[in-house]
This record gives structure tokens, C-alpha cells and sequence, in this order.
């Protein structure tokens, strides 16, 4: 393949990604680096480095439109993000010193988890009272409802913050947003609100993803020449994708997705284990 | 500035430096690609990009004669940029607020960045 069709192959694929990763919200970055690394045969760090710079495009991008309707919780997301970048560049770090077929399993395992994830109905259980400690940090919040401000209370501070450096670790050695393991950690463990946590987590990405992007780029995982495609492709279809959010966000769509992600995760699986990477 | 204004004005930012940065990074693709069109693409085994084009201070220094990968590189660099613009936002709102332990915890995560970021890790 010359560098032209190449380029063309992978915007169109991370376009793809890009476009059902906003759908869904399950974020476009997950699909990425098993496409290109088990379709295309791109080593696995040129793949996670580009696909870490398309986590930072459609955060940034998506928080523009998020942000307008008051739902993110900044204090908190600043808080946890102490916990989240310092993951980050342990997880960063980590990624040199491990073997790639070990980093191509542990991918495979989130991937799997991911799609699981994004089928299983969480359910909505607001806290009763605050973690004494939440009160300090001044965590707990209000936005918008139907008629006026609705409050909340924060719990569990120190499980959602560990469970925050945990998903940055993740962030940093695979490349990914850790979209789902950062939403956990705010509405089950912590108990915000849904919209409160996926308005903030989505803010936290990007910061968490630029912990790890020094540590990339030094590295040399960050190649130009394949993260270009692949972040104006993601961009194009995140932003295409939020068009018709409203419109497209279905059960089926989740469905299908889920078992794309599931079946990308079986190949990289089988890939690694089989000594393919 | 409420925390509800501070919003828009990251929100606008956040859109600005993306836009920003993905102009960059497609004007130098379209550059790279008027170069290297035709030429083979092999990513199949790792080979780190030249020292240039893998940290921060090189790749500001080399704009003074650009290449289509640095261009490329500098655009991804203002997409990594914008995240930390809105946590430097954060600490002046902060200050402003006289809010003195979110203050300290933004420049924690300040400092987490700028180790990452300005620090070169062999």
C-alpha cells in the first residue's frame, strides 16, 4: 500500500469509529488501535499513540457542546483529575516497560468489558447523605432540571478517587479515553447523577489523555504520518456522529456496536496469544 | 465569573483549539501527501519518528524550517494544548474566586502535565 491509499484507508476507518463511537458514547478511540493493529498490520504503539491524540480531538470537541448546558461538575472533575493524570503517566511509563503481546491482551480484556458495559443498564441510585469528605472538597453540586436547580450529594470519595487513578493508568497504557471505568467510578462508586458524570468524565478525558501525551511523544509513539489520519478522521465522524445524537441513540445501534467491539477484542485475543504482535 | 460563564468561555476554548489544530494537521497532510504520495507505507515495525519531531521544545524550534511532518506534529501539539490551556483557565478563575484549595489542586494537575509534557522521558 503507498502512502496515499493508506491515508485514505485509515481516515475512512477512523471516521467510521469516530461516527459510531459518538452514537453510542462509547468514544471513537476503543476502535482504533485493534482495527489498525489486526486489519492493517500497524505495530501496536504507532496505533495507540494516534488513536491517545483522537481521545483528546473528540473530548475537546464534545465538551464544547456539552458544557452549554451546565451539567459538569468542574471542582469535581479537577479533584479527580489529580487522581487521573497521575494514573496516566504511571500507565505511560508502564507502556514501555511491558511486552507488546501483553499490552494486546490487556487491551483485548477492556474491550471485552467495554462492550459488555455498554449493554448493561446501570441504574440511577442518588446519595442519601455526603461523604464527610466530599463536604470538605465542596464536591457536591446542582444543575439544571425542569424546574430549577436540582442538588445532589456526593459519597465514597476515596473509592471513585482510586478508582479514577486506576482508569488512568489504563488511559496511558492503552491509548484510550477510559470513558466508561471514569463514568463508573463518578455514578456508581461517588453516586452523581448520570448527566453530572458523563458531562464530567467526558471533560477529564482530555486532561487525562494530555498526562500521557509527553510521555508518547518522547517515545516516539505519536508518528505523524499515521496519527494524522487517524485524528481528522476521528474528528470528522465524533462530529458527524453528535449531529444526530438525539435522532440514531438506540438499543440496536448499542447492540451492534457492542458486538463489533466484542469481536475485535476476540482477534486481538486470539492475535496475541498467538503470538501476533 | 460564575461557574456557569466560566463554562462557556472553556467550551469556546476547548472548540477554538481544536478547529485550530486540526487545520494545522490537515494542511500539513495535505503537504505530506504531495511528497510522499506514492511512496510505500510500512508501520508494520516500531522505529520511533526522528528526535525533532518527538518533544515539545523541538518541534516549536524546528517551525523555522518546517516540514510537512512537523507541521503535522506542531497541529498535534496544539490539540494536546488545549486541555492544558483549560486547566491554566482554571487556576486564574480560581484565584480570582479566592479559592485557595482549588487553587492547589489545579496546580497539582498543572504540575502533572508539566512533568509530562516539558520533562524529556528517555
Amino acid at each position: 500500500m503507498d502512502a496515499a491509499a493508506f491515508c485514505g484507508v485509515v481516515y475512512g476507518i477512523s471516521a467510521l469509529a469516530g461516527f459510531l463511537g459518538a452514537l453510542t458514547g462509547l468514544g471513537g478511540g476503543v476502535v482504533v488501535t485493534p482495527v489498525l493493529t489486526t486489519l492493517l498490520g500497524v505495530d501496536l504503539h504507532y496505533a495507540i499513540g494516534a488513536s491517545l491524540v483522537s481521545v483528546i480531538a473528540t473530548s475537546s470537541g464534545a465538551a464544547a457542546a456539552y458544557v452549554r448546558e451546565g451539567y459538569s461538575n468542574i471542582r469535581s472533575g479537577m479533584f479527580l483529575e489529580i487522581a487521573t493524570t497521575l494514573g496516566a503517566v504511571a500507565g505511560a511509563h508502564l507502556t514501555t516497560a511491558l511486552p507488546a503481546s501483553t499490552l494486546a491482551i490487556i487491551f483485548g480484556a477492556v474491550l471485552l468489558y467495554s462492550a459488555w458495559h455498554s449493554l448493561h443498564v446501570r441504574k440511577e441510585v442518588p446519595a442519601q447523605k455526603s461523604d464527610p469528605l466530599a463536604v470538605r472538597l465542596r464536591l457536591e453540586g446542582s444543575y439544571p432540571g425542569r424546574e430549577g436547580p436540582v442538588s445532589y450529594r456526593v459519597d465514597r470519595v476515596k473509592g471513585g478517587f482510586s478508582l479514577m487513578f486506576v482508569a488512568g493508568i489504563l488511559s496511558g497504557l492503552l491509548g484510550i479515553g477510559s470513558g466508561a471505568m471514569k463514568v463508573i467510578a463518578m455514578d456508581q462508586v461517588m453516586r452523581f447523577p448520570f448527566k453530572v458524570s458523563t458531562t464530567t468524565s467526558n471533560f477529564m478525558i482530555g486532561v487525562t489523555a494530555a498526562a500521557s501525551a509527553g510521555v508518547y511523544l518522547s517515545r516516539g509513539y505519536i508518528d505523524p504520518r499515521v496519527a494524522m489520519p487517524v485524528m481528522l478522521g476521528v474528528l470528522t465522524g465524533s462530529v458527524l456522529g453528535a449531529r444526530r445524537l438525539v435522532a440514531f441513540r438506540t438499543r440496536f445501534l448499542r447492540v451492534v456496536f457492542a458486538l463489533v467491539v466484542g469481536a475485535l477484542a476476540l482477534e486481538m485475543l486470539v492475535r496475541a496469544f498467538g503470538g501476533g504482535f | 465569573m460564575t461557574d456557569q460563564q466560566l463554562d462557556q468561555v472553556i467550551g469556546k476554548l476547548l472548540r477554538a483549539g481544536v478547529l485550530l489544530s486540526a487545520a494545522v494537521v490537515f494542511a500539513g497532510g495535505v503537504w505530506l501527501l504531495l511528497e510522499i504520495a506514492h511512496t510505500p507505507a510500512n508501520f508494520r515495525h516500531f522505529q520511533p519518528p526522528p528526535a525533532g519531531l518527538r518533544s515539545t521544545g523541538g518541534i516549536i524550534g524546528g517551525l523555522a524550517h518546517p516540514n510537512p511532518q512537523l507541521v503535522i506534529q506542531f497541529g498535534l501539539l496544539l490539540l494536546v494544548a488545549t486541555p492544558v490551556a483549560r486547566v491554566i483557565l482554571s487556576v486564574i478563575v480560581f484565584a480570582i474566586q479566592r479559592d485557595r484549595l482549588y487553587v492547589v489542586i489545579t496546580l497539582i494537575v498543572l504540575a502533572v502535565l508539566g512533568y509530562s509534557l516539558a520533562v524529556p522521558h528517555g
